[in-house]
């Protein structure tokens, strides 16, 4: 495969790592995020800080972690701090730019359930739950969500607010209190979508190669509003390409067993 | 003063039916060998604490040792969802299970807060979250100084906390090192603390801040080398990657993990552990 193919899941790691910056210090979900961070560091962001939940800052792993708390994590971090500092002094603190997290429900105005599908006292899928990202999302500078496209995924309205993102939109954040500007950017397999300043609605900014708005509107719960000057996202240059590759064949390699 | 017992021991005299306890490691130091032997005690009505219940307490769980369990996430870390954990609260197999659900910052605050002798935890947390609804140990209080609101729980002050650790020295003090966790809160907040280590030394040879605990801050100490297998500790062995991908396949059926449990647990002893690791040792 060469920049001219590649998978629309590529293209959505490619747009995430696009958009943290050099000196961002971000607090990494494992999962999806942590992909898009370590491209970020290993492209065109080489002294950002990313920080995962463990306890480790500053950390610079040559594989992905299959869980947030892998030795190397530690190994090539400038600290490691105990989980209650982690929460309290850092992110509690405010030191964190930028949260990035996954999500198994999401709605438009950014709010995240992974939790339970269902009813909370008689779910019919048991989630694992929300573990740091409810204070993530509230005492992180801003927060980047990255997700798969699907309707299941993509709803009307989240069965659990595990995390909070604007609630019913608006300045429904600044009514309970945050500073904290939330859920400002989602990036899927088919798109970037930016929150709208005023309503906070998830509106699409840009359509990755070869998405269609059919094919958005078809894996997404809610109807779909387009930004007025919607562009497309430009496509994976060949350095993001083979460093991403590479870094996916060092992982299985490492994890495979 | 701590004391050195073997495994079996440090578990029946520390751990009782209807106990609140937390066996913490933060994916790093897991006490797998002593929730095995926890389980082959068999012991009921347990409130299990920890931040990630992880798959040592979907075996628990599995076996229907807890009545309750205080978590912050409950998932196989990078793999997926905890199926046992998962049948015990969509089905009621094989009891029913209360839970009381947290976020990592309210944990984290908690064990804190206990280790400080505190009645509760305060921070700035919860905000719209749907978890409020959900636990009323989740409160808020109002900051007497600046009028902000705040989030307020309950501390954690288990009866028994376990970790494990890197070494003790002949003394009974006890060195953890990397991904430390929450495990010198827990330890402090509990009214006694087993620890499992890798191995037991002359001296430390450390540096001036490194994370001690002295002997007369834990209760009993039991050497089992690899016991935090599949988990890791740092420097000895690597985490078992692998087992936790196949721990989805054992536990998503209710006969695969009852034979798994008989085989690796129940017909086990703490000495398996140094087995399980021999390879994972090489990898470092």
């Amino acid at each position: 495969m060469n920049s001219a193919e590649f998978t629309p899941e590529e293209m959505m790691t490619v747009a995430a790592s696009r958009a943290l910056k050099n000196d961002d210090v971000c607090f990494v979900g494992i999962g999806a995020p942590s992909a898009a961070c370590n491209l970020a560091r290993l492209t065109h962001a080489p002294d950002i800080t990313l920080i995962y939940e463990s306890g480790t800052i500053g950390t610079a792993p040559d594989v992905l972690p299959l869980s947030i708390g892998d030795p190397e994590l530690c190994e090539t971090a400038v600290t490691t701090v105990s989980v209650p500092e982690m929460f309290r002094y850092w992110l509690q603190g405010g030191r964190i730019t930028t949260g990035f997290l996954g999500a198994a429900q999401l709605d438009r105005f950014g709010n995240i359930n992974t939790t339970v599908i269902g009813d909370y006292k008689d779910p019919s899928i048991r989630l694992p739950g929300g573990g740091g990202a409810p204070e993530i999302a509230s005492s992180s500078g801003q927060i980047f969500i990255t997700m798969k496209q699907s309707l299941r995924g993509m709803v009307e309205t989240v069965d659990f607010f595990t995390s909070f993102g604007h609630g019913v939109g608006g300045q429904h954040r600044k009514r309970l209190g945050m500073t904290t500007k939330g859920p400002v950017l989602l990036i899927t397999d088919l798109a970037i979508w930016k929150s709208d300043p005023v309503t906070k609605e998830f509106v699409v900014a840009t359509l990755h190669q070869g998405a269609s708005r059919d094919q958005v509107q078809n894996t997404c719960g809610w109807t779909v509003k387009y930004s007025e000057d919607l562009s497309k996202t430009p496509v994976p240059t060949d350095l993001e390409l083979t460093t991403l590759r590479d870094l996916k064949s060092r992982t299985e390699a490492a994890h495979g067993g | 003063m701590s004391k050195f017992t073997s495994l079996k021991d440090a578990v029946s005299q520390n751990l009782n039916d209807g106990d609140t306890v937390a066996f913490e490691g933060f994916t790093h130091l897991i006490p797998y060998a002593a929730a095995h032997e926890a389980i082959r005690q068999g012991f009921k009505d347990l409130t299990l604490v920890r931040m990630t219940p992880d798959i040592v307490y979907d075996q628990m769980i599995g076996m229907g040792m807890a009545s309750k369990i205080i978590f912050s996430y409950a998932g196989n870390p990078g793999v997926g969802l905890l199926r046992r954990f998962r049948d015990a609260v969509e089905n009621n197999w094989p009891a029913s299970l209360e839970i009381e659900e947290h976020s990592h910052a309210a944990m984290a605050n908690a064990f804190e807060a206990g280790a400080a002798g505190l009645p509760f935890a305060v921070f700035r947390g919860y905000r719209g979250a749907g978890l409020v609804e959900v636990n009323a140990n989740i409160k808020s209080i109002t900051c007497p100084f600046s009028g902000e609101e705040l989030a307020a729980v309950p501390s954690i002050r288990p009866d028994v906390t376990f970790i494990h650790a890197h070494k003790a020295d002949k003394a009974g003090n006890v060195l953890i090192e990397g991904i430390i966790g929450i495990q010198k809160e827990a330890v402090l907040a509990a009214k006694r603390a087993v620890v499992t280590v890798e191995e037991i030394v002359d001296a430390f040879d450390t540096h001036p801040n490194a994370c001690i605990l002295p002997h007369w801050a834990v209760s009993t100490i039991a050497l089992v080398p690899g016991g935090a297998h599949p988990s890791y500790t740092h420097g000895y062995y690597e985490r078992d990657n692998v087992h936790y991908l196949e721990w989805d396949k054992i536990a998503a059926d209710r006969p695969t993990f009852q034979q798994w449990v008989q085989e690796n647990i129940l017909d086990a002893t703490p000495a398996d552990f140094n087995k399980r690791v021999e390879k994972l040792r090489n990898a470092v």
